[in-house]
C-alpha cells in the first residue's frame, strides 16, 4: 500500500513545485487497476449469495421436472395367463386390474413395450420399447402400466410412496401443518406474553437475567429439542392423556417442542416492535388514566401489530421447515390423519429418512424428496416474503 | 347545608370511574401474573431440558459379567494390579486363538503398554455388559428399591453407578455397543467439517459485507442482493442440504471426493466427504456472516473514513486499516454465532450424506464423515435404552462446545463495547 502512494507522481508534488512547476500536475483520475480489481472480488462475494438463490431453484426445479417426466411403473394386477415368445405382438391379458388402453407404455420384467391396440382380454404391441431387448417371457408374469407423475395426483393424492407409484404428497403436507399449527398455538400466546412482559413490566434487572435465558434457548441445536421431545416430552403426554391414545411416536409432542423452538424467536421480534413504540403514546395513555395492562393491551400491542405479525408468519416459516424435532419424534411412515397422537411424516421428516441411507442418483426416491424440498421452499419463501412485506407496508410511523 | 352544585357534579362524574376502579386493577393484576407466568414457563421448560440431558447421562446401571474378575486373578493379585505380562497371558489363555492372533497383527502385544493389555482384558475377556439402566434422581432417591429390583431380576449383575460421559467416551471411536461407544470420530469428524465452513464462510462473508456497506450503490442489483441475502436467511437448513447434494456431492463429485487430485482412489471414492459437508454448510451461514458483518460495519463512525480519505487514503486503505479493524470485534462475534450455529445443525449433513457407521478417524477433507449432532441423531434413534444414555453424554459434550463458543463471542463483545 506504502508503494502504491509513493510510486505516483503527485507524491512528489512539492519538488516539482520548487522546480518551478515545468510540468503541469497532472490532476485527472487515474485508473486504479488494485482498487477496481479489489471492488470486482467483493462484488463478486456479493454475488454468490444471489447464485446461492439461483443454485437452489435451478436444482430443485430440475430434479422435481424430473420427477414429473418420469416413467414410473405400476403395478396393473394383471400378468401374462401363457407364456410369450420373442417375436409374439399378440399379447393375451389376464382379467382384473387396471384397464390397458392403446398408447400405454407396458412393462413385463425388463421389456418395456407399447400398446397399438386393446380388447379387455388382448393386446398389439410393440416390443422391445425403450432400448429394452424382446425376449421370451414364462406364463404368471406381472404386468406393469407405465404412467407419469401428474401434479393434480401430487396435490391430490391421499398415499405417499413412491416406490410402488402413489405419489399423493397430501399426507406429509397435513403433518406438517399439523405440528406447525401445534408449535404456533405454543409459541403464539406465549411469546408475545413473554415479549409484553419483558417489554412493558420487567424491570431492568429482571430483564438482563431473563433475556439471556431465552438467547440460550434459541441457541440449543436442534437435535438436543428432538430427543427432549422423544425422551421427556413423549412419556409425559402418555402418562398425562394414556398409554393407548398416545402412540410413542406423535405429532403432538413434535409440535409442542417446536413451539419451545420458535418461542425464542417470537418473543425477541415480537419485543423488539413493543419497544419501537414511542413512549409518548404510553404517557398519554397513562393521563387518562388507564391502567398499565390497558396501556400494554390496547395501546401498545395494537400499535406494534406490524411487527408482531411479522414475527409470526416468521415463526411459521420456521415451523414449517424445522427438520430434527419432527424426524425423531413425530413417526417414519406418510399417514393421513388429524389425530395429533398419532405418528405421522411431515415433509422434512420424509426427506431425511428417504436421504439416510446411500441414495442412488438415477432413483424415483431422489426426484421426489426434491419435489417435496421444491413444495417446502417455495412455502417458506412465500411466508418469508409475506412477513417481509408486513413489516415493510404496514409499519406505524411515529416521530 | 346546600352543596356546591360544581362539586355535586364532579362527584356523579367520578363515581362510575372510580367504581371500576377495583375490577380494572384486578384484571390487570391478573394478566401481569399472566404474563409472568409465561416467562417462567419459558425458564421451566429450559431448566427441564437440561434436567432430563443430566438424569440420562448418569445413574445406576445393572452390569452383568461374562468372567468375573476375580477368577482372573494370579496367584492372589487381582488383574488390577497385575503385569502387562501376566495380562497377556489371561488373554492368550482365555481368547479363541484367531482373535488373539488378529490382536496381534492389528497391533503386536510387545509394542502394547500395559493399560492397553489391561482394557484388552476388560473388554474381551470380562465382557461387562449393560443389562438395565436407571436415570439419575431414580437412582439417587430410590436407591434401595431400585437395588432390590436388580437383585431380583438379574441375580448375577452387579450395581454400579455409570457416568455414561468420562474420558474414555471422548477419546473412543464409535462402537456397536453402547457400554464401548465414544465420541471420538464424531468430534474430529465436527472439527475439520467446522475448519472448513470458516475458511470458506468467513472471507467471502465479511468481504460480501464490505461490498455493501462501503462499496455498493443504491441500483437494482445492489437491492437484489440485499433482499437475497434476507431471504436466503429464511430458508430451512434442510433445502441447503439439498443444494450440496446436488451441486458438492454429485455434480462436483471428481472435486469433493477428491479424485480429480489424486487423494482417493476413483473406484471408492464419493462426494460425501468432508468437503462437500463444510462447503453446504458455509452456505448456510453465508446469510448470517454477512447480516452480522454488516451490522458491525455500520457502526463504524463515518468520521473515521472522512479523516483517512483526508489523508489521500484510497477506498481499499481506508477500508483496510481502519474500517475492518474497529469494526474486527462486532465482525468476529457474528462469526462465532454463526460457527456454533453450524455445529448444531443436523439436517443438511444427513441429506449431504454423513456416514451412519465409522470408527477411523477422518483424515483429511476427502475423508468420510460423521459430526456430533449426527451422532446424536443415531444413537436416540435407536430402541435401545443405553443408547439414549450415551446420546445424552454426547449432547452434554456438544453444549458445552456451544458453550465455551458462545461464551468467547460475549467476551469479545464486552471487550468491543469498551472500547468504542
Amino acid at each position: 500500500m506504502q508503494d502504491e502512494r509513493t510510486s505516483q507522481p503527485w507524491a512528489g508534488a512539492t519538488g516539482a513545485v520548487a522546480a518551478g512547476a515545468q510540468e503541469a500536475i497532472n490532476l485527472r483520475k487515474r485508473p486504479r487497476i488494485r482498487e477496481a480489481l479489489i471492488q470486482g472480488f467483493l462484488f463478486l462475494c456479493g454475488v454468490l449469495s444471489i447464485l446461492t438463490t439461483l443454485g437452489i431453484v435451478f436444482e430443485l426445479g430440475k430434479e422435481s421436472l424430473g420427477f414429473f417426466t418420469r416413467q414410473v411403473w405400476e403395478d396393473s394386477n394383471k400378468a401374462l395367463p401363457v407364456a410369450l415368445a420373442p417375436g409374439a405382438t399378440e399379447l393375451l391379458l389376464s382379467r382384473g386390474g387396471s384397464g390397458i388402453q392403446a398408447g400405454d407404455l407396458v412393462r413385463v420384467e425388463n421389456e418395456v413395450m407399447l400398446v397399438k391396440a386393446a380388447t379387455g382380454q388382448a393386446a398389439t404391441v410393440v416390443r422391445g420399447q425403450q432400448g429394452t431387448e424382446a425376449v421370451a417371457h414364462a406364463a404368471n408374469v406381472a404386468l406393469f402400466r407405465g404412467k407419469r407423475v401428474s401434479l393434480v395426483e401430487f396435490f391430490t393424492g391421499t398415499k405417499w410412496s413412491p416406490q410402488i407409484g402413489q405419489f399423493g404428497i397430501l399426507p406429509l403436507v397435513t403433518a406438517t401443518l399439523m405440528t406447525s399449527v401445534i408449535a404456533m398455538l405454543v409459541a403464539l400466546p406465549l411469546g408475545l406474553s413473554v415479549a409484553i412482559y419483558l417489554s412493558e413490566y420487567a424491570s431492568e434487572r429482571a430483564r438482563k437475567i431473563l433475556k439471556p435465558i431465552l438467547e440460550v434457548l434459541s441457541g440449543i441445536p436442534t437435535v438436543v429439542y428432538g430427543y427432549f421431545a422423544l425422551t421427556f416430552m413423549t412419556p409425559l403426554l402418555r402418562g398425562v392423556f394414556g398409554q393407548d391414545t398416545v402412540q410413542i411416536y406423535n405429532m403432538a409432542s413434535a409440535g409442542l417442542v417446536i413451539g419451545v423452538l420458535i418461542l425464542p424467536l417470537v418473543s425477541s421480534m415480537s419485543e423488539d416492535a413493543l419497544s419501537a413504540v414511542p413512549r409518548s403514546l404510553r404517557e398519554a395513555a397513562y393521563a387518562l388514566g388507564a391502567t398499565k395492562f390497558e396501556v400494554a393491551v390496547k395501546i401498545v400491542v395494537p400499535a406494534a401489530l406490524s411487527g408482531i405479525a411479522a414475527a409470526f408468519i416468521l415463526a411459521m416459516s420456521r415451523a414449517v421447515g424445522e427438520t430434527m424435532v419432527v424426524a425423531i419424534a413425530a413417526g417414519q411412515g406418510p399417514n393421513l390423519t388429524f389425530n395429533p397422537f398419532r405418528s405421522a411424516e411431515t415433509m422434512t421428516g420424509h426427506m431425511v429418512r428417504i436421504s439416510g441411507g446411500d441414495l442412488s442418483y438415477d432413483s424415483i426416491d431422489y426426484n421426489s424428496i426434491f419435489a417435496i424440498g421444491m413444495l417446502l421452499f417455495l412455502i417458506t419463501f412465500v411466508l418469508n416474503i409475506i412477513s417481509q412485506r408486513i413489516v415493510r407496508r404496514f409499519r406505524e410511523v411515529y416521530d | 347545608m346546600a352543596k356546591n352544585p360544581d362539586e355535586q357534579q364532579g362527584r356523579s362524574l367520578t363515581e362510575p370511574f372510580a367504581n371500576n376502579l377495583p375490577a380494572r386493577h384486578r384484571t390487570a393484576r391478573l394478566w401481569q401474573l399472566a404474563f409472568l407466568a409465561s416467562t417462567i414457563v419459558g425458564i421451566v421448560i429450559l431448566t427441564a431440558l437440561l434436567f432430563n440431558i443430566v438424569n440420562s447421562a448418569f445413574g445406576l446401571a445393572a452390569v452383568q459379567v461374562k468372567v468375573d474378575p476375580a477368577t482372573l486373578a494370579m496367584d492372589g493379585v487381582p488383574i488390577e494390579k497385575q503385569t502387562k505380562v501376566q495380562l497377556v497371558q489371561i488373554l492368550e489363555g482365555s481368547l479363541k486363538p484367531a482373535v488373539y492372533k488378529r490382536l496381534e497383527t492389528e497391533k503386536p502385544f510387545v509394542g502394547r503398554s500395559r493399560n492397553e493389555a489391561y482394557d484388552l482384558v476388560v473388554e474381551r475377556v470380562v465382557e461387562p455388559k449393560v443389562e438395565q439402566t436407571w436415570p439419575l434422581f431414580d437412582s439417587l432417591l430410590h436407591r434401595q428399591e431400585i437395588l432390590a429390583e436388580m437383585a431380583q431380576e438379574y441375580p448375577d449383575a452387579k450395581a454400579k453407578f455409570l457416568s455414561w460421559i468420562d474420558a474414555k467416551f471422548l477419546v473412543t471411536p464409535q462402537s456397536s455397543q453402547a457400554e464401548r461407544a465414544g465420541v471420538r470420530t464424531a468430534i474430529l469428524g465436527s472439527l475439520w467439517t467446522i475448519a472448513i465452513t470458516i475458511l470458506v464462510a468467513f472471507p467471502v462473508g465479511v468481504c460480501a459485507a464490505i461490498y455493501l456497506e462501503e462499496y455498493a450503490r443504491d441500483n437494482w442489483i445492489n437491492r437484489l442482493i440485499r433482499t437475497n441475502i434476507n431471504n436466503l436467511a429464511g430458508v430451512p437448513s434442510i433445502i441447503y442440504g439439498m443444494l450440496g447434494l446436488a451441486i458438492f456431492v454429485r455434480a462436483l463429485e471428481r472435486l469433493t471426493s477428491g479424485t480429480a487430485f489424486g487423494f482417493a482412489d476413483p473406484t471408492t471414492a464419493n462426494g460425501r466427504t468432508i468437503l462437500s459437508a463444510g462447503l453446504t454448510l458455509a452456505l448456510l451461514i453465508l446469510p448470517v456472516i454477512i447480516i452480522n458483518g454488516q451490522e458491525a460495519i455500520r457502526t463504524v463512525p463515518t468520521s473515521l473514513r472522512e479523516a483517512s480519505f483526508g489523508l489521500g487514503a484510497t477506498k481499499w486503505q481506508t477500508v483496510w486499516a481502519h474500517v475492518l479493524p474497529s469494526a474486527l470485534p462486532g465482525i468476529l462475534t457474528g462469526t462465532i454465532l454463526a460457527m456454533s450455529r453450524a455445529i448444531g445443525e443436523t439436517a443438511p449433513l444427513v441429506v449431504v450424506g454423513a456416514s451412519t457407521f465409522i470408527n477411523k478417524d477422518p483424515g483429511g477433507p476427502f475423508s468420510k464423515f460423521t459430526t456430533l449432532p449426527i451422532q446424536i441423531y443415531q444413537w436416540t434413534s435407536r430402541p435401545q435404552a443405553e443408547f439414549r444414555n450415551i446420546a445424552a453424554a454426547a449432547i452434554m459434550v456438544l453444549l458445552v462446545l456451544l458453550l465455551a463458543l458462545n461464551a468467547t463471542a460475549i467476551m469479545l463483545r464486552n471487550r468491543s463495547s469498551r472500547r468504542l
